[in-house]
């Protein structure tokens, strides 16, 4: 038989290598995945990794895709520190797409500077609302907001669906399930000329430090660090548990719905039923991969955003189904957690002993 | 009384990353003899004793058994020749009866032949049980005969036992010694691992003494004192802590009135109508079995769980409805029993553990940050002040032994000058020194005007140093009396429900 045994001194450096490791790893597996499905290896490594970053349009489109990831990724970090497990960030995000391209909707054709603004704080509001109702239940009826949040991340799908299938459906747009196309006033402008890169790049960055001093420098973060590893030490040092359920749950979701805002007024420019290309799941990918850290979690972003563009490019120059973008995700994560098992754990073979 | 040996060991050498727990540990216990292991925290007895019963393989030794060398490879075999242990922390199942449970630790069916066989051996040893209740009803001391029967039902030659009086009370104690005896003149040698050297030299025919790893002595504890079995244990005299006699209560700190609190789950004990009231200078006590609402009281007056009304009164304001935060400011401090996850976070450093409960009442922030320099200073002093053994501030907390990690949190709130300090179990598990440094502190935080309230279930400890005591049973509070006005039989009757005494003047 084989078993688990619990190491006595896990090794801290392994802990760091370990998202090194999963990587490598990552990249092995996919030799052999690419060699399988009879694909030219190196041809296919580099369509999928060098391609889309050797130049500067893609260096930009790396930003577009990295940015949001990193963003909900690094708020999300904050809660799993502290043991609140939002897998919600998803719907949070379509919240913050509906709610802020609701406003942009509404002052359709208004030229005013005050338009882009008030889109944001549409989105925040939105993302907001939509984790404030996991962490209601959480601390009212101690409801689990794994679940809680999850299923309300389908409902959310659902109701920007029925938004761009009706209520919000472009009048002149042939019946397609698509707003109109936002006014100028209601785009972001592009930080570097020629290319997409919007102002989502800078906060993304702006958020990653703000976390970063926040977790290891104030209250708040030592009192989320705390409640994360020992609840009951957190209560007996006065931090009250249902306050660090509330912040987590509200700053992801004003984070979550604040990227969701920037991806419809940037890249996507109008609401359509497909706003999300999973950045709020993968954000959790991403959150693990960069071990909670918001550091390790801005670098593990733009990892993750490379596998994006990777799976496009080898979809367009090798014919390659997307769907090995979801294939690169699932083995990081799943090398990256048996790297974590195996640092804590060692494997005993042979007959289990009665302790 | 003792026959040839039994066992030998010889040799054990065990080391760990950083310390050698064991260093050519030599041991010999012969038949029907009672020998004590004693021992400092990290002395090495638990090392011992798991290569004795194969929990552990030493680096290098050998062990003995009736003349033959023997490989004690896992606990499977140590059981096959005879070796039984009862641990301090029982593996029972709660929901299930005594029977059940007996079955299934000896992995046969729960037959009425079982049935009969723990009447049997029940009676024989003077261990009351009923097989048929359900673990959950029974008393810690019950509990603790289901382990005993359950290793006398497989005949043990060697029985292990690791600081089984720790929770029990005076009489139970007392049922305890009866029946080691009877097995040790039936030709059944014991092991005892033990704090308490009054009960080792009343009980033990022998004792094995270890210091940092190593044989400091063999000695014959009915020929020594406490105090010179204390002195080979630590290598040095302790000045054990002496009630200052002359109290002057002040003014009261802390009372409460008709504290009741009503559980919300079946594991915590509900607080009824629990009444004291605490001056400054006083050190007031509460024993009582564990289990019998102690944590329960701890959290209400720590504020971890909120009180209503008028139920709780401090310095002059009633701060029933008071966070854990307010009340520390006010200048009430507690240290729950728990140590690890509860007093501190094992994962963290001694500095963050620091800052966990002393920035309320200290200055560890600057302009809002949390100043890591501060926290280290703050953790040194505790370090310095209690000689808490630890590679420095940035030392997790986890990697402490239990003693210095409970001089730690202990140190911890008494730095903070509290005027009120609760504090659970202080001396669990630390050592004779250890305690006595304890002990002292809190004396002295008592005499320089705190009021002080110590719940404990070490009832020499309790006597030793408090000036009034009482005894919580099914989360009632007795009344209280002062200390030297009762003995350690009559706190028994009210840590065993009693309400009062009649007999004491």
């Amino acid at each position: 038989m084989i078993h688990l045994q619990r190491r006595a001194n896990p090794s801290k450096l392994m802990g760091y290598l370990a998202p090194f490791i999963a990587l490598l790893l990552t990249l092995a597996a996919g030799f052999f995945l690419f060699l399988m499905l009879g694909v030219p290896v190196g041809e296919a490594f580099r369509a999928y990794f060098i391609d889309p970053i050797s130049d500067s349009y893609g260096l930009a489109e790396l930003g577009v895709k990295a940015a949001p990831l990193i963003m909900i990724a690094v708020a999300l970090s904050l809660g799993f520190r502290a043991g609140v497990w939002n897998i919600g960030a998803e719907g949070q995000f379509i919240l913050g797409g509906i709610c802020g391209g609701a406003v942009a909707l509404y002052f359709y054709e208004v030229e005013a500077a005050y338009v882009l603004p008030l889109m944001c704080l549409a989105g925040i509001a939105g993302g907001m609302l939509w984790a404030a109702i996991p962490a209601l239940l959480r601390t009212t009826v101690n409801a689990n907001e794994i679940l809680t949040s999850l299923m309300l991340t389908y409902v959310a799908a659902l109701l920007l669906s029925f938004l761009v299938h009706g209520p919000l459906r472009d009048p002149d747009g042939f019946n397609f399930p698509e707003s109109r196309l936002f006014h100028d006033a209601a785009l972001l402008p592009s930080v570097v000329q020629g290319t997409r890169l919007h102002i989502g790049a800078l906060v993304a960055i702006f958020i990653t430090v703000m976390a970063w001093v926040l977790l290891s420098r104030t209250l708040l973060g030592f009192a989320l660090r705390v409640n994360g590893t020992a609840p009951r030490a957190a209560k007996h040092a006065g931090f009250g548990q249902a306050g660090l359920v509330w912040f987590s749950l509200l700053f992801t979701g004003a984070v979550a719905g604040l990227a969701g805002l920037f991806e419809v007024a940037g890249p996507i420019g109008q609401l359509n039923s497909t706003i999300s290309p999973g950045y709020g799941f993968t954000a959790i990918i991403v959150a693990f991969l960069g071990r909670l850290h918001p550091v390790g979690v801005f670098f593990a972003g733009l990892v993750m955003a490379l596998s994006y563009l990777g799976g496009e490019s080898a979809q367009i120059t090798l014919n390659m189904p997307l769907a090995v973008t979801g294939v690169f995700q699932g083995m990081l994560l799943f090398f990256l957690l048996a790297a974590d098992v195996l640092i804590n754990y060692r494997i005993v073979l042979g007959r289990e002993r009665v302790a | 009384m003792a026959g040839s040996s039994l066992v030998t060991m010889q040799n054990i050498t065990k080391a760990y990353p950083g310390v050698l727990a064991n260093d050519a540990v030599h041991f010999d216990i012969g038949h029907g003899e009672i020998h004590a292991l004693l021992g400092e925290n990290g002395a090495g007895k638990s090392t011992l004793v798991k290569v004795l019963y194969g929990l552990l393989q030493p680096d290098s030794g050998s062990v003995t058994w009736q003349g033959q060398a023997v490989k004690l490879s896992s606990p499977s075999v140590a059981r096959s020749l005879g070796i039984a242990m009862v641990f301090q922390h029982f593996s029972l199942f709660e929901s299930l009866t005594v029977v059940e449970n007996i079955a299934m630790g000896m992995a046969v069916p729960a037959t009425d032949n079982l049935r009969k066989r723990i009447i049997e051996v029940s009676n024989r040893y003077g261990l009351p049980l009923e097989p048929n209740r359900d673990v959950f009803t029974l008393s810690v001391g019950e509990r603790q005969r289901i382990e005993i029967i359950r290793c006398l039902l497989q005949n043990p030659k060697l029985l292990i036992m690791d600081e089984p009086t720790s929770v029990l009370t005076p009489q139970e104690v007392q049922d305890l010694f009866v029946t080691l005896k009877r097995l040790a003149s039936e030709g059944v040698s014991i092991l005892y691992i033990s704090h308490k050297l009054d009960e080792i030299r009343e009980l033990c025919d022998a004792a094995t003494i270890l210091r940092g790893g190593k044989n400091v002595a063999t000695a014959n504890p009915k020929e020594e004192s406490a105090q010179s079995l204390a002195a080979l244990m630590i290598g040095e005299d302790i000045q054990p802590a002496i009630r200052t006699n002359q109290v002057k209560l002040g003014e009261p700190l802390l009372a409460l009135n008709q504290l009741t609190i009503t559980s919300k789950s079946v594991q915590n004990m509900s607080l009824r109508d629990i009444n004291l009231k605490v001056h400054a200078g006083e050190i007031v006590g509460i024993a009582g079995v564990a289990g019998n609402g102690q944590d329960e009281l701890l959290s209400a007056i720590a504020g971890e769980t909120r009180s209503s009304g008028e139920m709780i009164w401090l310095k002059g304001e009633f701060v029933s409805y008071w966070s854990v935060g307010s009340r520390r400011q006010a200048g009430l401090c507690a240290v729950p029993e728990e140590r690890l996850g509860h007093a501190a976070v094992p994962s963290m450093s001694l500095s963050e553990n620091a800052f966990l409960t002393g920035f309320h009442r200290q200055k560890l922030r600057t302009a809002g940050l949390v100043s890591a320099g501060r926290c280290k200073k703050a953790a040194n002093a505790v370090i310095d002040e209690f000689d808490v053994q630890c590679h420095g501030p940035h030392s997790a907390a986890s990697s402490l032994s239990g003693g210095n990690l409970q001089k730690f949190v202990v140190g911890r709130e008494i730095l903070q000058a509290p005027d009120v300090l609760v504090v659970s179990q202080p001396t669990w598990g630390v050592d004779a020194g250890a305690a006595a440094a304890i002990h002292k502190a809190l004396q002295g935080l008592a005499k320089n005007g705190a009021a002080v309230l110590v719940i404990s279930q070490d009832l020499d400890e309790l006597i030793a140093i408090t000036d009034r005591i009482g005894a919580l049973c099914a989360g009632r509070l007795s009344k209280l009396y002062a200390t030297t006005d009762v003995d350690a039989q009559q706190v028994g009757q009210l840590m065993g429900g009693t309400h009062s005494l009649e007999v004491v003047a």
